[in-house]
């Protein structure tokens, strides 16, 4: 009774002698040591400490940004946000209308903006690279694992390397600054890592389904579409919330190659910031328009995000 | 049909983009339609029939212009004379960009274990409590943020007012140190110590990354390890040290590497911050500068150069880790 029991083992032993005494022991410490992991978390006062002190750490500059854009322009310049705790409490929905529609500001302009180009920069990028991910996992052609391992490899490269270049051929078509520059550029950026992580999901899929469907004489788009595509779904809601964060969050693509009338969201508020740094109540009224459509994709939609994020998707 | 390049009204933009997704739906639907005859067309054009246009993007998108940078790195700030290597000595030698490149390593080593280290330790500390859904989410939402916005976020606790009777700061942390008696400071002038706090934001957004990968793979450690050193007699940080963080360690390595990645190629904070002023530049925004700002395209492209090389032991190192953890199973 010494060794170690497999867990086919110790299945049959436990099944077979209930009352086998290393049987009871183990179960007896292990409910005792989750007992004792929780009870010793919330009864440490000072990894209790330390765990709240990190919250607030992470919490407190977002609220101090949230309660500004909503104060008039007048007390932020006066008082700090926290004073509402202490009676100077008075809050107005201007900030957000100056910045929205102001004269010189016009945030909804960029708003839509970033809409427009976020949208086809999330479908384009996703259709083809499942497409691509079915051929490297399903098909069966020369230089397969060769191109494979090269569009993976191109996760590596950094968008600074391929920005010039492509600027110069946008002008040189007279494309520039256009939204069709912005979805291309924002495609072919995303495929290296799309393409891998669709990959891998893809060959999650037992081949023997592949295989029936194949011996019951249906084509590869068949296969693709009734098959493959409805087991995909999680996957590619994973991916597409990435894609989104990314494309809707990203400063450099839209700043490069965008025109001054249809660029980004965020291309505008770091533009503020450098022009109007001490114009707080347009900054914070500003900052919260960029961020609330991620915010309520974000949270509305985590469980995605975290499976994407631990299949190892990640974009810098 | 100006409106297909220069849309101006909303609904024009709108429309654009509706025509832009069917236009490329339709083009693919052609081309799934043309290969789609089971047996009679070999298995290669089927093939390139789902790969070709992925292919053609990278190609042309990331290969293509990644060797012209590359080529473009030797040649002057036009373009018009071979130089050979006289960027990278710029690059590598003038005291203005070694001063960026000192900058950017602290980036690159401060951000991805600092990150991983709050990351992991509040993972630790929340596993398995009462509130470890509400109190990981809070570490987590920065993540949705752009780094544009944390970067206001971040200005706006960092802003500074000048130290008299009737003035209030606005900024939290100075306020914080007007409470403890001490004098407000302009925390993003200040060097070197400025870049140290642009580096906050940095592990402000990044740590919830490390901590939903890490706490998942805390919860993957089997019970059995646990519980076999817990009857040898380990417990609270010996546990840690000797049974959590060995057992994590292939999730550790692709965090810490995930982050200096990134890292690496971000320039948003620094931009919105300090605009590079400051000694707070980086290799990133220092070739967003070198290329649109003062034209030297052949210093930019060394600089673009450089981030991808800096890059490469990164990789190789997450590649070495990988490798011999499968070699342990």
């Amino acid at each position: 009774m010494t060794s170690t029991p497999t867990p086919g083992q110790a299945v049959a032993g436990s099944a077979l002698d209930e009352d086998v005494p290393q049987t009871s022991v183990r179960k007896l410490t292990r409910l005792e040591r989750r007992a004792i992991a929780t009870k010793g978390k919330l009864s440490s006062p000072w990894a209790s400490a330390i765990a709240i002190i990190i919250a607030i750490l992470w919490t407190i500059p977002s609220l101090g940004l949230l309660i500004t854009s909503f104060r008039p322009q007048e007390d932020i310049r006066r008082t700090g946000w926290w004073t509402v705790f202490t009676g100077d409490v008075s809050f107005t929905v201007d900030n957000y209308n100056e910045a929205l529609y102001g004269n010189s500001n016009d945030l909804s302009t960029f708003f839509v903006n970033s809409f427009v180009i976020t949208i086809p920069a999330v479908l384009i990028p996703i259709t083809l690279s499942l497409l691509a991910a079915y051929a490297f996992a399903w098909i069966d052609f020369p230089g397969r694992s060769f191109l494979f391992v090269a569009v993976f490899s191109l996760q590596v490269v950094p968008l600074q390397i391929a920005l010039v270049p492509l600027l110069a051929d946008y002008v040189d078509w007279n494309v520039n600054g256009s939204y069709w520059t912005v979805w291309l550029s924002h495609s072919i950026f995303a495929l290296p890592l799309a393409i891998f992580l669709l990959h891998n999901f893809m060959k999650d899929i037992p081949a023997s389904l592949v295989e029936a469907a194949r011996v019951d004489g249906a084509g590869h788009v068949k296969i693709f579409f009734r098959v493959l595509f409805p087991l995909l779904v999680p996957a590619i809601a994973s991916f597409g919330i990435f894609q989104f964060l990314w494309v809707w969050n990203d400063l450099l693509v839209g700043l490069t190659f965008a025109a001054p009338d249809y660029q980004p969201l965020t291309v505008k508020i770091a533009e503020l910031a450098g022009t109007r740094g001490g114009q707080w109540h347009l900054l914070t009224a500003g900052a919260f328009i960029a961020m609330v459509v991620p915010l309520i994709v974000f949270i509305a939609l985590q469980r995605f995000f975290v499976r994407g994020m631990l299949a190892g998707a990640v974009k810098g | 049909m100006t409106w297909l390049l220069e849309p101006d009204t909303t609904t024009e933009k709108f429309l654009l983009m509706v025509v832009a997704v069917a236009l490329f739906a339709g083009v693919m639907a052609l081309i799934l339609f043309l290969v789609d005859r089971p047996k009679r067309i070999p298995s290669w054009v089927v093939a390139l029939g789902f790969v070709g246009v992925p292919l053609l993007f990278l190609a042309y998108g990331l290969l293509r212009p990644g060797l012209i940078t590359l080529w473009q790195s030797f040649f002057n700030r036009n373009g018009t004379e071979f130089i050979g290597f006289d960027n990278y000595v710029t690059a590598f030698t003038q005291s203005e960009f070694q001063q960026v490149l000192l900058v950017t390593a602290a980036w690159v080593i401060l951000a991805p274990l600092l990150s991983a280290v709050i990351g992991l330790g509040y993972a630790v500390l929340v596993d398995r409590t009462r509130f470890e859904k509400l109190a990981k989410a809070l570490v987590f939402v920065p993540m949705a943020i752009s780094m544009v916005g944390a970067s206001i976020i971040w200005k706006f606790v960092y802003e500074f007012r000048p130290d008299q009777a009737n003035i209030n700061q606005i900024g939290l942390l100075n306020q914080v140190l007007v409470w403890l008696g001490l004098p407000p400071q302009q925390f993003l002038i200040g060097q070197p110590w400025n870049t140290w706090f642009l580096i906050v934001v940095m592990i402000w957004i990044q740590t919830g990354f490390a901590m939903t990968v890490l706490s998942a793979a805390i919860k993957a450690i089997p019970d059995d390890i646990v519980e076999a050193a817990r009857l040898d007699g380990l417990h609270g940080f010996g546990m840690f040290r000797y049974i959590t963080v060995p057992s994590i360690r292939p999730a550790l390595v692709v965090v810490l590497t995930t982050i200096a990645m990134g890292t690496l190629k971000a320039f948003d904070i620094v931009r919105t911050m300090t605009g590079g002023q400051f000694g707070t530049q980086v290799v990133a925004n220092e070739f967003y500068t070198q290329a649109f700002r003062q034209g030297n395209q052949g210093l930019a492209a060394a600089l673009a150069v450089v981030l991808f090389v800096l890059v490469i032991p990164i990789i190789a190192y997450n590649v070495r880790q990988m490798r011999k953890s499968e070699e342990i199973r």
